[in-house]
């Protein structure tokens, strides 16, 4: 059974119907890429996964927990890094204090940031605060990590170490989700490439599937990256 | 009269004074935090008369609302008040007058923050409750403080309105000195202690953005 499954997932908002029609599904360890132009819909279709909009109808298939890797990072500014990754296990999760500490500094360790354990989101560069969100995240050992667009708010200088942590975690098959428009990265990291295009999925395969595909929509889409 | 009696006279008015803005804050700092949330609210009936509240306590002489609710009760429904309520009364006013002030300033606060921060809280499964306290509003009071500063620094001042009810605070004993002596200096003196009760508060709000500080 798929670990995550979507059936027939439809989402307006008042007049303008931004998914028309969805269905995917996601296996334990699979990294699925969503790409796509603006207004294509994919950050409703994640929004509407993570609950953080109600879809108006269709089914969604998802029993285990998740994380989800903002845009703009969305930090606790108020907290320090480690209170920003440690308090939710704690508090939501309640775990064992000490073993999410230990955890915690593991994650900080794995991103590169043990010394920023007690630095706050601001004293951090925008690269260095989304490895705390994912940290976060991943602190609360999701089945599932969501990323919405997790390089976009970054300088280009900063991208590739946010790229390098996805792709680590995808050599340790992690499963993940991942909303991009990073073409090549999406080429190189996925198992799978999905490409949105007026609410509805265009294309769905393997990198070289979608990237070698006849369709005019998808090919034009392409074209803007490589011309 | 010697300055040294006139500041003895003085000092019960003070205490007073201080006594009723230590309790109005006390009181009207949580109550504007739940007008806030009134005025917020999704159902519209709670909105409005949090709105019309709002309005009327700001609208309207805050020593008109004193008098309103110190002699209201008598006037308006006959019932007849032990001498305690003269204080009471000025308590009531002066909570309900600020917390609609305070309300207001909540709202900006609350509404400065970012709905990011809503959502990263609900991805992490805190409940509602748990973010309004863990996550926005230790957020809201770093950004209201300054405006809070104003409103409590005003308050101080407007204690001394509290002489229209005949409350022996420090501004109704300084004027019934300078009544009796033909001379101002009682008014003075306690004009002092104003500005250095004010100085005062100034120095502890101060204090407390500076503790706030450590981020952004």
């Amino acid at each position: 059974m798929s670990l995550l499954e979507i059936k027939n997932l439809k989402k307006s908002f008042n007049d303008n119907v931004v998914l028309k029609d969805i269905s995917l599904s996601v296996e334990r360890g699979e990294v699925l890429a969503i790409i796509g132009p603006s207004g294509s819909g994919k950050s409703t279709l994640l929004r509407c996964i993570t609950g953080l909009e109600q879809e108006d109808s269709g089914v969604i298939k998802f029993d285990g927990t998740f994380g989800l890797v903002f845009q703009n990072f969305n930090l606790f500014p108020h907290h320090s890094v480690m209170k920003n990754i440690t308090n939710a296990p704690i508090r939501v999760q309640k775990r064992d204090k000490n073993e999410v500490f230990e955890h915690a500094r593991e994650l900080l360790k794995k991103m590169g940031l043990e010394d920023k354990e007690d630095a706050y989101p601001c004293e951090l560069s925008g690269g260095q605060q989304q490895r705390v969100s994912i940290a976060r995240a991943l602190a609360m050992n999701p089945d599932i990590l969501f990323f919405d667009e997790p390089t976009s708010a970054l300088d280009p200088e900063l991208t590739g170490e946010i790229l390098e942590v996805i792709k680590e975690l995808a050599a340790e098959k992690m499963t993940m989700v991942i909303v991009t428009h990073e073409m090549a990265f999406a080429r190189n990291v996925a198992d799978t490439i999905i490409f949105m295009d007026g609410g509805v999925i265009v294309e769905e395969g393997s990198p070289d599937e979608v990237f070698s595909s006849d369709n005019k929509r998808m090919k034009e889409f392409l074209g803007k990256f490589y011309d | 009269m010697i300055l040294s009696t006139v500041i003895e006279q003085l000092l019960g008015g003070m205490v007073t004074s201080i006594e009723i803005f230590l309790l109005t804050l006390l009181f009207s700092l949580p109550l504007g935090l739940l007008v806030a949330g009134g005025r917020m609210s999704g159902f519209a009936p709670i909105r409005w008369i949090a709105k019309v509240y709002i309005s009327i306590m700001r609208g309207t002489p805050l020593m008109l609302q004193l008098i309103v609710v110190f002699f209201g009760p008598y006037y308006l429904f006959g019932m007849s008040l032990s001498s305690d309520y003269r204080f009471i009364a000025v308590i009531i006013a002066f909570t309900i007058n600020y917390a609609a002030y305070f309300a207001e300033i909540y709202r900006g606060g609350i509404e400065s923050i970012n709905s990011g921060q809503y959502e990263a809280a609900q991805v992490l499964g805190y409940s509602k409750i748990e973010t309004f306290f863990i996550i926005i509003l230790p957020q809201v009071i770093k950004v209201v403080l300054p405006s809070i500063t104003n409103e409590v620094i005003t308050l101080v001042k407007d204690t001394s309105l509290s002489f229209v009810i005949a409350i022996p605070e420090m501004f109704t004993v300084a004027k019934q000195i300078a009544a009796a002596d033909a001379s101002i200096a009682a008014l003075l003196v306690a004009g002092i202690f104003y500005y250095v009760f004010n100085v005062l508060v100034a120095f502890v709000m101060a204090r407390i953005e500076n503790k706030l500080d450590y981020y952004e």
